[in-house]
């Protein structure tokens, strides 16, 4: 007995003794590190405060999509201070609402969110903010800004604006040129947007006309369906821009198996099958737009800089900005090799 | 006469205006008014194409295109029809397609070449039927309940296989198999691999023991049952049947799209029973024809053919789409009714 309780004692003693420098070591930082932490920069790799940030992705049943979720985790475990939170990835609103719902009773640090449906999921976006829960917004948008503290996304306009501009510039010499678009689901905001920006930029340059555009669903099957549709439609024409280029795999084997290598194609998105196939330059895709999924790593670092309240390397805020566009760069023969790490599988 | 007073002598007042058809009638009836109709409405399209686009939609390489496209659906939609002339219903029919054609993908079996992938997506469509069956016939759940439940496994397993990525085939003797070079007179490789299904399919369905009892047991599986056919061991063999068709579908996939990915076959199972119903076969079981069947899926091809053609956005292409399986369900009707 006696043995006993001198062990409790010496238990409750060690208990004390580091509860008391924990104390001391909690107090210390708030007085000393937090201020001073105002400069650091988000990009910075030495371990701070501990975060754990809550991750709510999509169902990856998609090339970019998979790479979406890739990048978030694997960008997490770099940092030894933060921790993942990471709910099964979903398709369906109701389910995603759920799976958020559970990140905020969890009481995660910051909550990073790629919505199914942007417009669906703003009211548990608000709820999370409303419980004091910072939200990273990931690439499709919420209906209002108060759901979010920060929104990390791409430019679908932009994406089609500049494959645009790209095929105007390859084509600006030719008379009477015709161009067609195969485009990803038509239900999805995001492909509106891409056509508009692609028929903007095509509004500069009278000498060309889209003659046709049809709506693929972002798969390998529907891609090479519709391509080889057109390809029926369209016995001649100088261009084509692809919205996807999963969907892009399939459009590539349908301009195959039609035998035809009389245009220039665009890709859209990134995927490692395009960027090899634009630098072996054996086929008719010449260049591709990106959509960049290693925003879903920078919205990892937005997370950490919140949670840790930092603000961005070489931007003179305190604090992460409230919104973030990528750019939708071009990339053909000339530039592959720098973008071929990013290629997504 | 007297009024009849109970259904089954209902039946004898209508017979006797039939017993002398005229000898018109007598040929229309034994061509199959339904599937008479059916032609008439695929001719109707084809108008429509011709009149539309007749540069590019009465062209060979278009005849080829259409029936490629319908290839893959069809074979699905071959094994769909001897399932719901049982009185059954398959609804994992897509993702058993893309199950087997990513597992036949997979760097794994691409591997040993041609023979691993065709079959590998053969031995996963069989095996995918095989459960359904089991489920089906040995623990007596609702066809629609079990392969439900395989169309959702079947789906995840295929994500987990591919973890989202679309697998691409690298082995050469395959892609070449779609081809221009490849076809035989003209006709590409996948449209023989589903002329071959078709026949074998009217064959078996119209001129075996095995047609003519699975035509029994869905009429009547009690009385089926009664004449000594073994209707648990007949419907084993027909979600076998339907699985055996969706891995020869797809290795078509494969050939066609040079890759496999989950979201392979999406919704198959909507058009498979589409066409099937359109062609003519009673979702309660007990009728339908395999030429029935091969005609709605050349009517839906065909209608996705001239939509294309005409650049008709997606949207216009839906609601067409719905309205001409009505209008063809009713003019079949109306024709059913009139012999």
């Amino acid at each position: 007995m006696p043995e006993i309780t001198s062990r409790r004692g010496l238990l409750f003693g060690t208990a004390a003794v580091s509860a008391g420098v924990l104390l001391a070591g909690c107090t210390s930082n708030e007085s000393d590190d937090e201020p001073a932490s105002n400069d650091q920069p988000a990009a910075d790799d030495k371990p701070g405060k501990q975060v754990t940030i809550g991750f709510a992705g999509p169902q990856a049943d998609h090339g970019w999509l998979n790479a979406i979720n890739d990048n978030a985790k694997s960008r997490a475990k770099k940092y030894k201070d933060v921790t993942l939170e990471i709910t099964e990835g979903s398709n369906d609103t109701a389910q995603q609402i759920g799976q958020i719902e559970t990140l905020i009773n969890k009481k995660v640090d910051v909550l990073v969110v790629l919505p199914a449906d942007g417009k669906a999921l703003t009211q548990v976006g608000l709820q999370a903010m409303r419980a004091g829960i910072p939200v990273v917004n990931l690439d499709r948008i919420f209906n209002s800004p108060q759901a979010y503290r920060c929104w990390i996304g791409g430019d679908n306009y932009g994406m089609g604006l500049n494959a645009g501009h790209y095929i105007g510039e390859k084509l600006k010499d030719k008379k009477g040129a015709r161009v067609i678009e195969l485009a990803g689901l038509d239900n999805l905001e995001l492909t509106k947007q891409r056509t508009q920006g692609f028929d903007a930029a095509l509004k500069n340059y009278p000498n060309i006309k889209k003659v046709a555009r049809q709506a693929a669903e972002f798969t390998v099957e529907s891609g090479q369906a519709k391509m080889s549709q057109l390809l029926q439609a369209q016995s001649n024409f100088d261009a084509l821009w692809n919205h996807d280029d999963d969907q892009g795999v399939g459009a590539l084997r349908a301009i195959e198996q039609a035998g035809r290598d009389d245009f220039l194609m665009v890709g859209g998105a990134g995927a490692l099958s395009a960027m090899q196939a634009i630098e072996s330059d054996n086929s008719v895709l010449k260049a591709t737009v990106l959509y960049p999924p290693t925003m879903a790593a920078s919205a990892i670092d937005l997370a950490r800089a919140l949670g840790q309240s930092k603000g961005i390397g070489g931007l003179a805020e305190f604090e992460i900005p409230a919104s973030l566009t990528l750019y939708s760069a071009v990339v053909d023969k000339a530039n592959v090799k720098q973008y071929l790490p990013t290629g997504f599988k | 006469m007297t009024q009849p007073v109970s259904p089954p002598r209902d039946d004898t007042p209508k017979l006797s205006p039939q017993v002398e058809p005229s000898p018109w009638r007598a040929v229309v009836a034994r061509a199959d008014v339904r599937t008479l109709s059916l032609l008439g409405v695929l001719a109707a399209l084809i108008l429509i194409g011709g009149i539309t686009k007749p540069d590019e939609f009465l062209d060979t390489r278009n005849l080829q295109l259409v029936l490629t496209q319908a290839s893959v659906i069809g074979v699905v939609t071959v094994g769909m029809t001897f399932v719901i002339i049982s009185g059954g219903i398959d609804l994992s029919v897509g993702a058993i397609v893309a199950l087997a054609s990513v597992w036949a993908t997979t760097v794994a079996t691409q591997d040993y070449g041609f023979v691993g992938i065709f079959f590998t997506a053969v031995i996963v469509g069989v095996g995918c039927g095989l459960v359904n069956g089991v489920l089906i016939a040995y623990g007596t759940m609702v066809p629609f309940i079990a392969t439900l439940a395989m169309l959702a496994s079947a789906r995840g397993l295929a994500l987990q296989i591919t973890d989202g990525n679309t697998q691409v085939v690298t082995v050469d003797g395959i892609l070449d198999l779609g081809e221009r070079d490849s076809y035989v007179l003209g006709v590409p490789p996948l449209v023989m691999v589903f002329a071959v299904v078709t026949i074998i399919g009217w064959l078996v369905l119209n001129r075996t023991t095995f047609g003519r009892r699975t035509v029994a047991v869905g009429g009547n599986a009690e009385a089926a049952r009664l004449a000594g056919i073994d209707v648990r061991r007949q419907r084993l063999y027909l979600y076998l049947l339907s699985g055996l068709c969706c891995g020869i579908a797809a290795f078509l996939l494969i050939i066609l799209s040079g890759s496999g990915q989950n979201t392979n076959g999406n919704l198959y199972e909507l058009d498979a029973i589409a066409a099937a119903i359109i062609g003519g076969t009673l979702l309660t079981g007990g009728r339908g024809t395999i030429v029935g069947s091969v005609l709605g899926v050349l009517i839906f091809t065909t209608i996705t053919n001239i939509f294309a053609l005409n650049n008709l956005q997606s949207d216009v292409q839906q609601i067409a789409k719905g309205a001409i399986i009505v209008a063809a369900v009713l003019v079949q009707r109306r024709t059913a009714s009139t012999t």
